[in-house]
């Protein structure tokens, strides 16, 4: 087992290594110089030529990798134009409100698609399935900053009940925080509820063919614990991957939903930075939303074993 | 319920059977219908009632929708229905030319990976490494480097698909190439455009053709995320995002401005989203008998 982990955790290392590539070599392969899009807008010669020098820019290509990834590794990931300050600090600074909102939203997310996908499994080709799978295809249509608008006109300007943007942190109650949190994670979570309840669904359909679950049935064993114990412990696998591959939209999403919410998260950073043209911002925000990317699929690869005896490491 | 395509006389009448076979699904029917009105809007958009969707009316400020404007004035009184028939150009525009770069560039590359061994290990690292990057990050990223414009939108879309298409038509290649009556014909000494025409080819088309479709709704999203976080098409060019981004302000007294064009959108998605389940299920023929 701790071979296995070992041995995934080094396989991580590749795959980090070409995003790190990639992000570099985007501001080297673009079009411009990367010295006067590093020093910004308002930056005068003698500045850019200054921080052409500290970033070895004369230097080749493979230098200002060098230089530049050993820097990452003591987690230097630049200087903000905007703040004049490391990037690392601004996006700690900002990590509280998104890493709330990234797990309610996926709470949210399993609570409503399980059932869901169960209940269309169980019911195929019935109304059910049909109500559920119409409700996935519209969550997959609904784009992110739409659906939160509509929420907000609902729930928070005709009905009253919550209200319309803002973040509490955790901090300073539950339920304030839950009040603010309720609608963005709504929002956040409904395309990755509908990803994850078509995979149940024909997750589930492949497990409910299976001559065990008749016998399950045939020797009197209620249906509850004959769909949660016997067909959705064996469906696992393939859900608990997709919801790893679905974290790709939570982190697209949020940098919309926090726009739409006003939540002062990493996702309203990356936006402010798009407007002040802080490329050092936004190339700090990708390495690390990839990093928790990749993470978080690590994660769901180890976590197979438990669903799962026969997969043994 | 799959009619064997072997036994189909003429290509002519294959087609047509096709053609049959996928007007069957309602998913095809429902969501076509709708993309072919979002289509025609799109085209004839100067023609269908609008006015110029960049002219400035002070007095419509802000005016809620009424028989004369039917879907208000913006904040600084342009026509929101005008503008919002207009956005279906860029929409349309970036979704079918991301759909088809990418089938292009990931075709070429899956092929390629799928028979030169030594391409295959590099070039699919750097495939994982995209796949990596969350797609509106990575086209954020791109953007804040070249400018916000509509060629620029597209490649940065284009090229965080490319590495699921290119992943897709490897492993076509590579389970093809395993089959006995491929491997008869390497064999017998078959010419390799031969095979990928005759063999490789018609395998891949099914696939590559349902996911150019959820392309297709994939990119005109994230055109729409980007130009309503300030990273798409520059605002002299009305799009579904960019119009929505400008009602933001103003959503709670005017929510026409941001209702409307996103209606459209979404319309837009789910059309493309059906034609894809559609499609899916024509082809596979593990569904039928399901739905």
């Amino acid at each position: 087992m701790l071979f296995y982990v070992l041995r995934r955790l080094l396989a991580t290392i590749p795959v980090m290594l070409v995003v790190a590539i990639i992000v570099f070599s985007l501001l080297y392969l673009s079009p411009g110089d990367p010295a006067t899009i590093l020093a910004g807008e308002q930056a005068t010669l003698e500045e850019i030529d200054e921080l052409r020098k500290r970033l070895g820019l004369e230097e080749p290509f493979l230098t200002r990798f060098g230089l530049w990834f050993m820097g990452l590794m003591r987690g230097d990931l630049g200087q903000s134009i905007f703040f004049g300050r490391p990037v690392l600090d601004l996006i700690l600074q900002r990590t509280e409100p998104t890493v709330a909102l990234t797990i309610c939203a996926l709470l949210f997310a399993v609570t409503l698609a399980l059932p869901l996908g169960i209940v269309a499994a169980w019911r195929a080709g019935r109304i059910a399935d049909r109500l559920a799978m119409g409700f996935a295809v519209l969550g997959f249509s609904l784009p992110v900053f739409v659906l939160g608008y509509l929420l907000i006109l609902f729930f928070a300007t005709y009905l009253r009940w919550l209200p319309v943007q803002g973040y509490t942190p955790i901090a300073e109650g539950l339920g304030p925080f839950l009040r603010h949190m309720a609608l963005p994670a709504m929002t956040l979570g409904l395309v990755y509820a509908a990803l994850i309840a078509r995979i149940t669904r024909a997750a589930m359909l492949e497990v409910l063919g299976q001559d065990y679950m008749r016998t399950a049935r045939a020797k009197g064993l209620g249906l509850m614990p004959t769909l949660l114990r016997h067909a959705l412990k064996n469906a696992a696998v393939p859900i608990v991957t997709v919801i790893g591959i679905g974290f790709a939209l939570l982190i697209s999403g949020v940098v919309v939903s926090e726009t739409v919410f006003n939540i002062p998260g990493i996702g309203r950073l990356t936006v402010d930075a798009i407007l002040r043209r802080d490329y050092p911002v936004i190339q700090g925000v990708v390495l690390v939303f990839s990093a928790v990317y990749v993470l978080v699929n690590l994660i769901v690869d180890l976590s197979y074993g438990l669903f799962d005896p026969r997969i043994r490491y | 319920m799959s009619a064997p395509a072997a036994l189909a006389p003429s290509i002519g009448r294959r087609a047509t059977s096709l053609g049959r076979q996928l007007l069957r699904h309602p998913g095809i029917v429902v969501g076509g219908t709708m993309l072919l009105v979002v289509v025609f809007f799109a085209v004839f958009a100067d023609l269908l009632w609008t006015v110029d969707p960049l002219r400035i009316q002070p007095r419509a400020r802000l005016r809620p929708p009424s028989e004369a404007s039917w879907f208000g004035g913006d904040m600084i009184g342009r026509d929101v229905y005008s503008r919002t028939v207009h956005g279906a150009r860029v929409s349309l525009t970036v979704g079918l030319a991301v759909a088809a770069i990418s089938i292009a560039g990931g075709l070429v590359i899956g092929l390629l990976a799928g028979f030169v061994r030594l391409f295959d290990s590099i070039a699919m690292r750097v495939m994982d490494g995209l796949m990596s990057i969350p797609s509106i990050l990575l086209a954020v990223a791109l953007i804040a480097l070249t400018g916000a414009s509509m060629g620029n939108v597209i490649t940065a879309i284009t090229i965080s698909e490319i590495p699921r298409v290119a992943r897709l038509t490897r492993s076509v290649v590579l389970s093809i190439k395993e089959r006995p009556y491929v491997e008869a014909a390497i064999a017998v000494g078959t010419r390799f455009h031969h095979l990928l025409l005759r063999h490789v080819l018609p395998n891949a088309a099914a696939p590559l053709l349902v996911q150019g479709s959820y392309i297709f709704a994939s990119a005109v999203l994230v055109e729409a995320a980007l130009s309503f976080i300030g990273a798409g098409t520059p605002p002299s060019s009305p799009s579904w995002g960019n119009i929505i981004a400008e009602g933001r302000a103003v959503f709670q007294i005017a929510p026409h401005i941001v209702i409307f064009p996103g209606i459209a959108l979404a319309m837009t998605v789910l059309a493309v989203n059906l034609i894809g389940d559609g499609l899916r299920d024509a082809f596979d023929p593990h569904f039928v008998g399901r739905t």
